[in-house]
């Protein structure tokens, strides 16, 4: 087992160099001259040319991109042109909203979906199956920002529950959570619903039925156990997309998250800071898909004697 | 004649087409039909405001004695902060929503057909490339690669476009892909090779017109997550920019009033909601009379 974790962390070496390079690459190309936004609007072709050749925008894209890996390595991602500030620390600092935000909206979402996928899988057909869907046909039809506009309206301004942007403490974390929450919900309950649908057909639910097992008992242990992998990977996809894609709710909410940060930056052209962000981003996502590969292992013997056999 | 003696005996099982087959499977589906009605009216009746209303005067013209009237007789959905025709505007603002997310979807479909079927049909190296600088745009949620690309390129209609297309492109690249591989090894397009029908051909004539049902479902499917991706980014500011009636863009605008005049946030991101709405039900009824066998 813990020779298939190595493994598998091996294997993230080369994801993200992949999609690093990409990205740098993408960013070198549409990012507009580094040496001129260092020197200024008034700089002298002279003046440029020595800041392309202080900072090595000269070399080859190949080369500058060892040198910004070598950097990434030890911390360092250069410095913004707007702020001042170091790249790597900037990003740190806005790291832990943007977690709480993910993990309070996943929260959220498997609370609500889950037993919903599990009622209306079990009550397929019936009205309580029809409404349950078209709640979440709702849920994935209603941009988020709309829905966080609406809470506030709501929530906020109407009845004073909460606050309506910010992030002041625990009860600042429930709307924002609830926006993206809802969205993310929609998507979990139907894979909940259609992934049991498949499980609940299959023998070993007959003969777990027939040897007497309670009906609780055959559908928390013997079928939302099987059906679990599809849930888990729509689970872990999501969780990876809010880290780096809630930028409306963080704009709606007044948020201080790494999304914001962003996008605050990429209108100033602050190619260190945009890079850096998005690199680092690209990173997280890998290591959240990675996670989620070895929890497979862990939810699933069939995953897992694989492993044990090759090991 | 013959067939009326041979009705009256027993039924006639008639081949029918793809398409007339679809339809009469769709016809049942209540929620896509629907969903379908709605998609129709909505574009009759945003083409029908080019006519009956005036943009400089009724859409864009402030008209500050009359603002914020609440939703009545007069004014179904009301009138905003500098007085303007909310009814107006957000049947009038369709067109951008749809023309948009239509345009940015139909290069998403050209580019994501060639570029999956490529890599699904050839396989190897050319698959590897494609379908890596794939994972990783396919990784990156798509609302921020439309920021990064329209911010990066400058806002405007041609750059709104390519960075709306870019996510529809790594869906249809990936669907066109799968299904190109499952087809490739089917005995007719060894036949065809057999008689000596080129490639290019073979992959045009005999491979994608197979692919073409799940195409046809993301398709309905993406033009709904567009339109919110592209109200996204004009309530961010970067997509189509104010005064022009964008359903985004107008929420945008009306954030400021919300605790005096909510209608005015509320409405026009109905008109969202409704619209995706409408084509979820659509692409999900499509799916089921597309391929019975998914039907649950």
């Amino acid at each position: 087992m813990i020779r298939f974790i190595i493994q598998r962390l091996l294997q993230l070496i080369p994801a993200i160099l992949i999609s690093s390079f990409i990205i740098f690459f993408a960013m070198n190309l549409t990012g507009g001259d580094p040496a001129m936004i260092i020197a200024g609007d008034k700089a002298s072709a002279e003046r440029i040319e020595q800041v392309r050749e202080e900072y090595g925008f000269n070399d080859p894209v190949p080369v500058q991109y060892i040198r910004y890996m070598a950097g990434l390595v030890r911390g360092d991602m250069g410095i913004s042109y707007v702020t001042n500030k170091d790249v790597f620390k900037s990003f740190m600092a806005r790291l832990p909203a943007t977690m709480e935000l993910a993990f309070a909206s996943v929260f959220f979402a498997v609370l609500l979906s889950i037993p919903l996928g599990i009622y209306t899988a079990i009550n397929q057909n019936t009205w309580k199956d029809n409404l349950g869907m078209v709640f979440a046909l709702f849920g994935v039809s209603m941009p988020n920002f709309w829905l966080g506009l609406i809470l506030i309206l709501f929530f906020s301004l109407r009845l004073g529950w909460f606050p309506s942007g910010g992030r002041s403490g625990i009860i600042s974390v429930v709307l924002p959570a609830a926006t993206v929450g809802l969205g993310l919900a929609a998507l979990i309950t139907r894979t909940t619903r259609s992934a049991m649908l498949d499980v609940i057909r299959q023998d070993y639910i007959r003969t777990a039925k027939a040897k007497g097992a309670s009906d609780r008992a055959v559908i928390y242990k013997h079928a939302l156990g099987n059906a679990l992998i599809p849930i888990i990977t729509v689970i872990g996809l999501q969780l990876a997309n809010v880290l780096t894609g809630s930028v409306l709710a963080e704009s709606v909410f007044a948020w201080p998250g790494i999304a914001r940060l962003i996008f605050d930056h990429i209108s100033k052209r602050d190619t260190p800071m945009v890079t850096g962000s998005i690199i680092l981003c690209s990173i997280m996502m890998c290591l959240v898909n990675t996670v989620v590969d070895i929890i497979y292992a862990f939810v699933d013997p069939r995953i897992k004697a694989q492993y044990v056999r090759k090991g | 004649m013959e067939t009326a003696t041979a009705k009256s005996a027993h039924p006639v099982y008639r081949s029918r087409g793809l398409a007339s087959e679809t339809m009469r499977r769709l016809k049942k589906n209540k929620g896509a039909i629907i969903g379908l009605i709605f998609m129709v009216l909505l574009v009759v009746v945003t083409i029908a405001s080019g006519f009956i209303y005036d943009y400089e005067k009724d859409i864009i013209g402030q008209n500050i004695s009359e603002r914020f009237k609440a939703p009545g007789l007069e004014y179904p959905f009301g009138t905003d902060q500098v007085g303007r025709n909310i009814f107006a505007r957000v049947i009038y603002g369709a067109r951008f929503s749809l023309a948009i997310s239509a345009g940015a979807v139909a290069i998403g479909l050209v580019v994501g057909i060639i570029l999956g079927s490529i890599a699904g049909f050839y396989g190897g190296l050319v698959d590897d490339i494609i379908m890596r600088i794939n994972d990783v745009l396919y990784a990156i949620p798509n609302i921020m690669i439309a920021v990064v690309i329209v911010s990066l390129l400058g806002t405007n209609t041609f750059n709104l476009l390519l960075a709306l297309s870019v996510s529809a492109t790594t869906t249809v690249s990936r669907v066109a892909r799968a299904s190109v591989m499952t087809i490739r090894g089917q005995e007719f397009i060894e036949a065809a090779y057999a008689i000596g029908v080129p490639t290019w051909k073979i992959i045009l004539k005999h491979i994608v017109p197979n692919c073409l049902s799940p195409i046809i479902v993301q398709t309905t499917l993406l033009i709904g997550t567009t339109i919110i991706a592209t109200s996204s980014l004009s309530f961010l500011g970067i997509g189509v920019p104010a005064p022009a009636p964008e359903w985004g863009a107008m929420l945008s605008e009306g954030r400021d009033y919300m605790r005096s005049a909510g209608y005015i946030c509320v409405i026009p991101g109905f008109a969202i909601m409704l619209t995706v709405l409408a084509l979820n039900l659509l692409g999900d009824g499509l799916r089921d009379a597309l391929d019975p066998k998914l039907k649950k």
